[in-house]
């Protein structure tokens, strides 16, 4: 079974992020919170966010630590109102071809496989 | 009513490569000549605030190579606010009646610290392990997003006024040609050399629309205040009631509850909210500042703080920009210290050094690039997380 690389990602039966919707105020977050940050409920239910959004703003990183990969496309994506964060994948990082109120579609990549061949699973948006 | 607060005394180091002192030499060098400026010594100090947000130190080990007079410390950490929320702590204190004079100290040694977010995110673990809150397998700088805070700020800065296109690569690297120009004039500055927009341009590009030279400059540096209240300062010289600056609004605030927000860092509202409430506390309004000393830790965010503290109508910030309102000559003069990106960005230091720019051109003491009859100043800290500092600061009626 591969693993996600983060939990709101899931894989099945289409890859999709799931987020995290207050029961009370119907506020969305990512991941695990104690109480909604809006109205400070304790229940939340989950939720799947819209595969396709329009791409907000952008930045191509050029410098970063030692180890990450350069130059990549880190974005923010509005996926029907639920603000999102990730790469921008399947283009060149290139501000010529990258624009802000693109339509991006989530897509899924292998990470490759860990040391007992379990393989992870990243996502990107890549343009529609 | 609590009582007004004061600035008697303020000091900033030169920033740069201080390769001849540790932190607590930094430190100390700003206190002494803060108490000196003020006329006052550490026996005077009740209480102390202390920030030092990348180093080990604390107020205490800066109170032994000072003085040690046990007086309490309040050793804070608030990121890029850390200077001027240890300023606060003083003036709460004074405020609160507990005493009636004290210090606050920032520092920090950065030069050649490279990112701020770590330089080596490592091979990662043997197995797929989910961890935090996320269930994160790996780092997620560079897969999700980034860390890196050129890049935050890149997109904070392309995501202005509903993503305009106009908020481009060119309209950044002239607010940063105008910091460079600014820093000409500033002594204390890290980098004092004025640049064209194409050298900026040129420059390397560390996360698009940001060049280095676009961005902050990691250096050392220390600034401290000392801080008093209005019934002690009418007991002083004239002398020290004339070159004292009066704190007229000191505002903290943390990011409220936004959507948006939880994902990707709002450093906008925040600052709105605390403008807001600084010209509530201060009666004054935008148009009233002679000069404002914005968080430009890199140059697109200096183009939303001047929506955000309301230095211009909504939506209005690359227009007036574009008028060149902002450059030291314009209608409301802003960062004419150089700014972080020419001055430094000694991270700890920064909350008390922008204080620090703003009070000696009220105290007409910033020799050739002080702005003329400066009256009422604003200087803004951004710790991204995220808090936010904002003062206003008036020159002294007394």
């Amino acid at each position: 079974m591969p693993i996600p690389i983060v939990n709101y990602l899931a894989l099945d039966p289409q890859p999709h992020l799931v987020a995290q919707q207050c029961t009370a105020c119907k506020a969305k977050v990512f991941g695990r919170h104690n109480a909604c940050p809006n109205c400070f409920a304790l229940d939340f239910t989950e939720v799947d966010v819209p595969t396709t959004g329009v791409l907000k703003t952008f930045t191509i990183v050029h410098h970063d630590a030692k180890g990450v990969p350069v130059p990549y496309c880190a974005a923010v994506i509005d996926c029907g109102g639920m603000t999102v964060m990730g790469n921008i994948i399947g283009v060149d990082p290139d501000p010529e071809i990258i624009t802000r109120g693109m339509e991006v579609q989530l897509k899924t990549y292998s990470l490759g496989n860990d040391a007992e061949g379990v393989e992870a699973i990243g996502f990107g948006f890549e343009p529609v | 009513m609590t009582e007004n607060v004061w600035i008697l005394g303020i000091h900033m180091t030169p920033f740069g490569k201080r390769a001849d002192k540790d932190v607590l030499d930094l430190a100390a060098e700003a206190a002494l000549a803060a108490l000196k400026d003020a006329g006052v010594t550490m026996r005077d100090m009740q209480v102390m605030g202390y920030g030092n947000l990348r180093g080990q130190t604390s107020g205490q080990s800066l109170q032994k190579q000072i003085g040690q007079t046990g007086i309490p410390s309040y050793n804070v950490s608030n990121a890029c606010a850390t200077g001027s929320t240890a300023m606060r702590a003083v003036m709460m204190s004074i405020k609160s009646g507990e005493s009636d004079m004290g210090i606050a100290v920032g520092v920090e040694k950065l030069y050649g610290a490279g990112l701020l977010t770590g330089n080596d995110v490592g091979s990662g673990p043997e197995t797929w392990t989910p961890q935090g809150r996320n269930g994160a397998i790996k780092n997620l700088d560079g897969y999700i997003g980034t860390s890196g805070m050129a890049g935050l700020f890149a997109q904070i800065g392309m995501a202005y006024n509903n993503s305009d296109p106009r908020a481009n690569f060119e309209l950044f690297a002239r607010i940063s040609e105008k910091s460079h120009s600014h820093s000409t004039l500033n002594p204390n500055a890290a980098y004092q050399n004025k640049m064209s927009l194409e050298q900026i341009m040129n420059d390397p590009m560390i996360a698009y629309p940001h060049t280095r030279s676009m961005c902050s400059a990691n250096c050392d540096g220390a600034a401290a205040a000392i801080l008093v209240s209005e019934s002690k300062l009418r007991t002083l010289s004239l002398e020290q009631q004339r070159r004292a600056v009066k704190i007229s609004a000191s505002v903290l605030a943390s990011d409220p509850w936004t959507e948006a927000a939880q994902e990707f860092p709002d450093v906008s509202t925040v600052t709105r909210n605390a403008a807001t409430k600084a010209y509530e506390l201060a009666g004054v309004g935008p148009q009233d500042l002679n000069l404002v000393e914005l968080h430009d830790c890199f140059a697109a965010a200096e183009l939303v703080h001047y929506d955000n503290l309301q230095l211009c109508e909504p939506g209005g910030a690359i227009d007036f920009f574009n008028s060149g309102a902002t450059w030291r000559d314009g209608k409301t003069p802003v960062n004419v210290s150089g700014g972080l990106q020419s001055k430094g960005h000694p991270i700890a230091a920064t909350g008390i050094a922008n204080i620090w720019e703003v009070a000696t051109h009220l105290r007409n003491e910033a020799g050739p690039r002080q702005i003329e009859g400066a009256k009422v100043g604003m200087a803004h800290v951004i710790g991204l997380g995220s808090s936010c500092t904002v003062h206003i600061l008036e020159k002294s009626s007394l």
